[in-house]
């Protein structure tokens, strides 16, 4: 798993990548209320805002950590807000990209890292 | 946060128990402790909430008489307080000369000290209150700003019960809203109402700072108390229907666009003495731009406050001022203000949130009834 300064992960198996926000980022923003995720089809270039995480206090863009086209959204956390809370690295999923440079998931932190990261934060 | 942020004296009691902190109105304050928002809400609604606002502003107002005093007071804004009763506690704002709210604030008469009125004031505001007051009582009236009294709110459908107990022979679980009085409370020396800013049964607590920890900790062993920060305050607040200084109220609104005409009785009306009195009597009589409306979401996006409201037509009728998610009522909810035409319930209107228009009705508020205590 590799995780973004924006606190969005990716899970690489084959030239799928699964997208998510971390377990720190869903503590930051507490209970979720309202989640918005892109079209099965959509392109995305690494960057671009892809979805929309809510929680009571405050709304958060969700960015594309890597380029690519999506081929599936968990529709489960649209209905069910919590799991981003509950399991927010597993479970609460957002969409899947199919990779097109597999070699921008080599750039992202890798857990370590990212955990050093956000030692920095406090 | 930073070190300028002042802190009440439940400070290393938020911490301890695991609070989320940040800075609120000059005050480090606890937002939220680790159960999270949607469940300091529920425990609210379904048992009791304890909510430190030691950060609002408590003063004394005191003077020869309770008439003098109260008509001082009367002179800055449209409530009744000459007919205030002892033991009895009123809503009313702080206008300034157009109309506008200076501030919102509770007024209280206590039961045994004619000449004296209580003050409780925004936190974000009390500077300019303060200010306020200074300049314009008369010289027989005296200003005391109680820095060293810490509150505490008690609120929920167990508030009554749990205080019953800890002040057996009191009668406190029978007061009637709004009515205040010295309390012990497990040994603690207390002053009490019984209001809040929850929508629900409860009180609010004023005790001198040294005791507020201990006493804080004692409510908190209670069976069903729970600590409750700040976020759930607001979504608790907005779902009860309640105004907000700087969201609902500022120095461009007046009590009656935004729906606080019960807080003006017929004497203040007709008779006026009062800041902005002129503004108050035209909107009352219908000279009206805007008011202030409930909106109810029909999709699960919330719009948050300075989000446009449009009409059917797309064109910008208004502002919402508070908005986001309303655990209780389980849907995203708003309070705004739109011309008088579109103050319906059922109106039809378009939320502009992150660029698109979210469809949405005027609604009733408040959206969660109140269950306060009217005796």
């Amino acid at each position: 798993m590799r995780f973004t300064p924006d606190h969005e992960y990716v899970n690489v198996s084959g030239d799928v990548a699964t997208i998510g926000i971390s377990d720190h980022a869903q503590r930051q923003l507490g209970d979720v209320v309202y989640v918005e995720l892109p079209e099965i089809g959509t392109k995305f270039d690494k960057g671009a805002a892809a979805a929309v995480v809510e929680s009571v206090k405050a709304a958060s863009d969700v960015f594309s950590p890597v380029g690519g086209e999506v081929v599936a959204v968990n529709d489960a956390v649209t209905s069910e807000t919590s799991l981003i809370n509950d399991d927010a690295q597993g479970r609460g999923w957002l969409f899947k990209l199919k990779l097109s440079d597999p070699g921008e998931v080599e750039a992202l932190m890798d857990a370590e890292t990212y955990a050093d990261f956000l030692k920095t934060l406090d | 946060m930073s070190d300028a942020d002042a802190r009440t004296p439940l400070y290393a009691l938020h911490v301890e128990l695991g609070a989320r902190m940040a800075p609120f109105a000059g005050y480090a304050m606890p937002i939220q402790y680790p159960s999270g928002i949607l469940a300091e809400h529920s425990s609210t609604r379904t048992r009791a909430g304890l909510f430190d606002v030691s950060h609002m502003g408590q003063a004394w107002l005191d003077g020869p008489d309770h008439e003098t005093v109260a008509r001082a007071l009367e002179a800055l804004c449209p409530a009744d307080i000459v007919g205030l009763a002892p033991g009895r506690q009123r809503y009313t704002q702080f206008l300034n000369p157009q109309g506008g709210t200076i501030d919102d604030l509770m007024v209280f008469r206590p039961r045994d000290a004619d000449g004296r009125l209580g003050l409780i004031v925004n936190a974000s505001r009390k500077g300019i209150d303060y200010a306020h007051l200074r300049k314009n009582l008369p010289s027989g009236v005296k200003l005391t700003i109680r820095d060293e009294a810490a509150l505490i709110s008690l609120q929920g459908p167990l508030a009554a019960a749990t205080l019953a107990r800890l002040a057996p022979g009191s009668g406190v679980e029978s007061w009637a809203f709004m009515s205040v009085g010295p309390l012990t409370i497990g040994g603690f020396a207390c002053e009490a109402s019984r209001s809040g800013y929850t929508g629900e049964d409860g009180y609010e607590i004023s005790l001198p700072s040294s005791e507020a920890e201990a006493f804080a900790r004692l409510l908190l062993r209670q069976d069903g108390v729970a600590p409750v920060g700040l976020g759930a305050r607001d979504t608790l607040r907005l779902e009860a229907g309640l105004c907000l200084y700087g969201h609902e109220l500022d120095e461009s609104t007046d009590p009656i666009e935004a729906g606080l005409a019960w807080s003006v009785p017929k004497r203040r009306r007709e008779g006026g003495g009062f800041p902005g009195a002129a503004r108050v009597q035209a909107a009352l009589a219908g000279d009206l731009k805007r008011r202030r409306v409930g909106v109810r979401l029909e999709g699960r996006a919330p719009a948050r406050d300075g989000a446009e409201i449009l009409d059917a037509s797309g064109t910008k009728i208004g502002v919402v001022t508070s908005g986001g998610f309303g655990p209780g009522v389980g849907a995203p909810i708003a309070m705004g203000y739109v011309p008088p035409e579109f103050a319906k319930v059922g109106a039809a209107v378009g939320l502009v949130a992150r660029g698109k228009t979210l469809p949405a009705r005027v609604a009733a508020l408040p959206f969660h009834p109140h269950a306060y205590h009217r005796g």
